[in-house]
């Protein structure tokens, strides 16, 4: 298990986090990488919390439990914040990536003293200005990958293009959108990076 | 060349479907199955097989129509879950005592109640007694190649029984996972075509199927069932070697990992043994302790004297059931393996889990405190309790 990253998603039914987790695993897997994506069902209906993992290793994987302490925390709606403790369990080396237009500073009294690194990410913001749409997967996918770095990003853009090329072959004018919702979302992340994560 | 390919459960076991383009499949949704009409019906609509897909009104029905179907010759086939298979049991007993070579998709779910949708095996479970074969899977590439091998072990005219193909629910089934498919020309020639010795649409042979049968004839149908099940085992096994010839992937009753040198041994069925060998790798490494499991997959035929054999030089063995049966002492796979070592004459001591009901999770730190147990009740030679609960909430 050393060789395997682990990554808990958190979102609301409906919102595409398990969509979300089953793209990364399948860039992840194009990559030549060992990968597992699953939801955790429980009541099924529009809006209830809902969470997916990804473990992705060099090595096959053969653990089938839950994530319990994860290296990454992607969570798709910062609503959720006020009723889960979405970085529990979460190793203080990894980091937690949250989908917000709210500034990082009001969010981080909601994370239970979590000491690691805290990333936002306006994701609706990005897509809408890519795509004209809210979207926010693919943001979200491009930002747990800019700082995860499961895979480089010029193997995840490329792998990318070639799922958006494959998934909208009959409107190929989305894919250029998408693949620019992925470009910002690096560039903003690198800023993040730059300026210090948890300052 | 074998395809390298990432696929839920219910994805490779569609996809088993696709390459083997049975004859007819009716079937009736639920969760968490319910993909798999789904993705076939799919194929069928973008002409890809010509399987005969029959939507039906129940479970009932997707049972009596797969008997209908299997008994006029052709390969015919379905998929359910939990109260599903619950409402086919009449049927259940039907297709075995038949001798209908169907196969069933079984995605493993809880039966109610209370109402849950997800994995254990109360539903296969309660079915151990109908009459059919029962292959397990730990993961996906084992569901995709237990459904490769079915039609083969079924239609063989020393068994002609059903069989059941089971995955855990969601956990496999909505799982994905890395998984190597065969090649489509490769799969059809394994599994070749159905040949029914005597079926309904033969016009040279005229047939009756499921008449009454009065007392004076009964009981010879329950023993042929019961001579079809005894050769099951060596058809499983030739079809498992055929398999292996052409994928390399090694199948027989049980996987044995790390089980010869082991001490303490864990008795498991499903996707739950894989995070068991990742506790035996942590436990191996970081302390040396001979740690084993065996993961059963086949359970109907019960392989009692190859099981048995297994375990004999271990000192104490744990048998882990994902469901009850509530005899207030063990669960099914616990009185079947302790009955297989008495018979043995086996000296390990053993203790009886239940786990993962209703899909309580269980995890590596799980596997690891059942192996501590183990160790402490070979040191003592003494079970304080012979069935326990893990991960219950106190």
């Amino acid at each position: 298990m050393k060789n395997t990253v682990e990554i808990r998603w958190h979102g609301r039914g409906g919102q595409g986090a398990k969509t979300a987790a089953l793209l990364l695993a399948d860039v992840a897997f194009k990559a030549g990488k060992y990968v597992q994506g699953f939801p955790e069902y429980g009541p099924e209906r529009m809006g209830a919390p809902i969470t997916a993992y990804n473990r992705i290793s060099a090595e096959p994987v053969t653990v089938h439990s839950n994530i319990y302490d994860p290296d990454y925390v992607v969570v798709v709606d910062d609503g959720l914040l006020e009723s889960t403790d979405v970085t529990h369990g979460l190793k203080e080396t990894g980091a937690v990536i949250i989908n917000t237009e709210k500034e990082k500073d009001t969010l981080l009294p909601l994370l239970h003293g979590y000491q690691g690194a805290v990333y936002t990410l306006d994701a609706k913001a990005i897509s809408m200005e890519a795509l004209g749409k809210n979207y926010p997967n693919s943001p979200m996918l491009a930002a747990v990958v800019a700082v995860s770095g499961v895979m480089g990003q010029e193997e995840f853009l490329k792998e990318m293009l070639d799922s958006f090329r494959h998934k909208f072959a009959k409107k190929p004018e989305v894919v250029d959108g998408n693949m620019k919702a992925l470009e910002l979302t690096f560039a903003e992340i690198a800023k993040t990076k730059k300026g210090g994560v948890n300052s | 060349m074998a395809v390298r390919e990432r696929l839920s459960g219910n994805e490779a076991v569609a996809y088993a479907i696709k390459q083997i383009n049975p004859d007819v499949m009716p079937a009736f949704p639920i969760t968490p199955s319910t993909e798999i009409p789904q993705y076939v019906a799919n194929y069928i609509a973008n002409g890809e097989i010509d399987t005969e897909f029959i939507p039906v009104e129940s479970e009932h029905s997707a049972m009596s129509a797969t008997v209908g179907a299997s008994a006029a010759g052709a390969r015919a086939l379905t998929a359910t879950s939990s109260c599903g298979l619950a409402l086919m049991w009449e049927e259940l007993y039907v297709a075995a005592s038949n001798r209908l070579p169907i196969v069933l998709a079984l995605v493993n779910r809880a039966l109610s109640g209370p109402i849950n949708i997800n994995a254990d095996h109360s539903d296969s479970m309660g079915a151990r007694d109908s009459g059919w074969i029962q292959i397990y899977a730990e993961s996906n590439q084992e569901v995709y190649d237990n459904f490769l091998q079915a039609f083969l072990i079924a239609e063989h005219k020393d068994v002609m029984l059903p069989v059941m193909i089971c995955q855990d629910g969601f956990i496999t089934s909505h799982g994905v996972e890395n998984i190597l498919l065969v090649e489509d020309d490769q799969v059809k020639e394994f599994v070749g075509e159905r040949e029914p010795e005597h079926y309904l649409l033969n016009p040279n042979e005229t047939l009756a199927v499921g008449p009454y049968a009065v007392s004076s004839y009964y009981m010879e149908t329950k023993r042929g069932q019961r001579e079809a099940m005894i050769n099951a085992r060596k058809v499983i096994l030739e079809v498992a070697n055929r398999f292996q010839a052409m994928t390399g992937r090694q199948y027989g009753f049980f996987e044995a990992y790390r089980l010869e040198d082991a001490d303490y041994a864990v008795v498991i069925i499903g996707s739950a043994a894989g995070t068991c060998k990742a506790a035996i790798e942590e436990i191996r490494n970081t302390t040396g302790k001979k740690v084993g499991l065996l993961k059963i997959r086949v359970f109907r035929p019960f392989p009692e004297e190859e099981i048995a054999a297994a375990l004999t030089h271990v000192k104490a063995v744990a048998i882990l059931d994902r469901s009850e049966m509530f005899s207030a002492t063990s669960g099914p796979l616990g009185a079947e393996v302790r009955a297989a070592l008495y018979q043995a004459k086996g000296t390990a001591e053993t203790v009886n889990y239940f786990y993962g009901l209703g899909g309580r999770d269980i995890t590596v730190e799980d596997f690891c405190q059942v192996y501590d147990n183990l160790e402490k009740i070979a040191a003592e030679h003494k079970v304080t309790d012979m069935y326990e609960y893990i991960g219950l909430r106190s």
